[in-house]
């Protein structure tokens, strides 16, 4: 497992150094998106520039301006609207349970922060801004500083790479039998 | 008594949230002995030092803190001369207020949220009458990752229930954030079959020959930690059953992340 360390904003030359199973740490601005602010942001209306960013597929627990719990979400509920994010510039989505890996070919990556393990992602977030507020705390668009965010996993690299399509593919050739 | 109630609940709602109850942390730790996976083995060493972490900070250990899910079993000596699921929905207003947890209450045509954590029929009281004259009070707080992926299905009694779960958790386990614990209902009716889904994860780790079947099955899928490949894919099943119609054969299935969530505490 090869192990990189790279900050936001993200250049083409990062993205294509990384294969799917490696290990990322990221640090830099990041920003987090659900389902309310994708259903905002393919509008093209994005508060924010998304050119080289990385979005974070969470609903953080927050008090004030502090990071208390912040773990990934569910990607797959945020999967139609992909194309349009990519679209953006985002260089990379952070979540959990895997996208569909077409729209990342030859432009973005797939990193699965571990599930469930919101203490330990806020240790490595801190508070910048808020956007979006009045969608609620889980909603809304939160901009942190990460440091060192991880281990993720490229699940999905830019390369065709797909971990969760080869778990797929090799789940359903055991059912066939 | 109620006033007993309400801070019971806040304290088991804490313990819940910011703690694992050893067994399941048990089971955890042996996994990341056994997982040859070197990305299910991160995963895993990961999971153990979040928990360690919550623990020590007091803070939840999932962002997603649930939705507030109470059995309580209350001794038949005991009177209460309160509405019991009103003093739960205070002390998870209160507990929402001081632990704190991410409101996640919605109405479910506006997605409105209510920002406490309560609304019409949440939090979700099981209650149960047992012997005695105690009140134990248990918080299962449930995050959307797993129940999501739940599923009950109306079989034909010529179908194999075994094949309908193992197929069901190779569809679904990725999003649920396994390692996985499953709650199974056999039999019942269609709502009765989810209820004892339900109620099978309050009692695992599941000891049949029949549940550590399923399990073995479903470990020989690879999904892993994540759904990112492993020999991690499920900690326990438990299996709870009812009689059924002659012509039905309901089979319900209740996923539980990693993170099984609960506390109990016990009111004299």
């Amino acid at each position: 497992m090869t192990e990189h360390r790279l900050r936001t904003p993200l250049s083409m030359e990062d993205i294509k150094k990384l294969r799917s199973g490696d290990v990322v740490f990221l640090s830099g601005p990041i920003y987090t998106a659900r389902d309310k602010a994708h259903a905002l942001l393919r509008t093209g209306e994005s508060p924010v520039s998304l050119e080289g960013a990385a979005l974070y597929h969470c609903g953080p627990l927050i008090r004030g301006d502090e990071v208390l719990s912040a773990g990934p979400t569910t990607s797959g509920r945020m999967a139609r609207y992909t194309e349009e994010i990519l679209r953006l510039g985002v260089k990379a989505i952070i979540g959990k349970g895997g996208l569909p890996a077409e729209p990342f070919l030859g432009r973005a990556v797939y990193l699965a922060y571990p599930g469930g393990c919101g203490a330990a992602a806020a240790q490595q977030l801190r508070f910048r801004s808020v956007r979006l507020q009045e969608l609620g705390m889980a909603e809304a668009m939160w901009e942190f500083d990460a440091e060192n965010l991880g281990p993720m996993i490229v699940a999905v690299d830019s390369h065709g790479g797909d971990l969760y399509r080869d778990v797929r593919r090799s789940v359903q050739s055991l059912l066939r039998c | 008594m109620r006033d007993e109630v309400v801070q019971a609940t806040v304290r088991a709602l804490r313990r819940a949230e910011t703690s694992l109850p050893e067994w399941v942390l048990r089971l955890i730790r042996n996994a990341a002995e056994r997982e040859t996976n070197p990305v299910a083995r991160l995963h895993i060493q990961f999971m153990l030092e979040n928990a360690q972490l919550a623990g020590t900070a007091g803070l939840p250990l999932c962002q997603d803190t649930g939705l507030p899910i109470f059995r309580v079993e209350q001794g038949r000596d005991l009177m209460l001369d309160f509405d019991l699921g009103e003093a739960l929905a205070e002390g998870v207003r209160i507990a929402t207020r001081d632990i704190p947890l991410r409101p996640n209450a919605v109405d479910p045509s506006t997605r409105r949220n209510s920002g406490n954590n309560t609304g019409p029929g949440i939090p979700d009281l099981i209650l149960e009458r047992v012997k005695g004259d105690c009140l134990r009070l248990t918080a299962f707080p449930k995050g959307a990752g797993s129940e999501n992926m739940s599923l009950v299905g109306m079989l034909n009694p010529a179908d194999d229930p075994s094949d309908f779960i193992v197929r069901t958790v190779a569809e679904r386990a990725a999003n649920a954030c396994p390692p996985l614990f499953l709650g199974i209902g056999l039999g019942g009716t269609f709502d009765l079959s989810a209820r004892l889904a339900k109620h099978a994860l309050f009692s695992l780790p599941g000891n049949s020959g029949k549940e550590q079947d399923l399990l073995k099955r479903i470990n020989m899928l690879g999904i892993g930690p994540m759904g990112l490949g492993g020999d991690t894919t499920a900690l326990g099943v438990r299996i709870e059953s009812a009689f059924c119609h002659t012509a039905s054969l309901p089979v319900a299935v209740n996923f539980q992340c990693w993170a099984h969530r609960s506390a109990t505490e016990v009111i004299r």
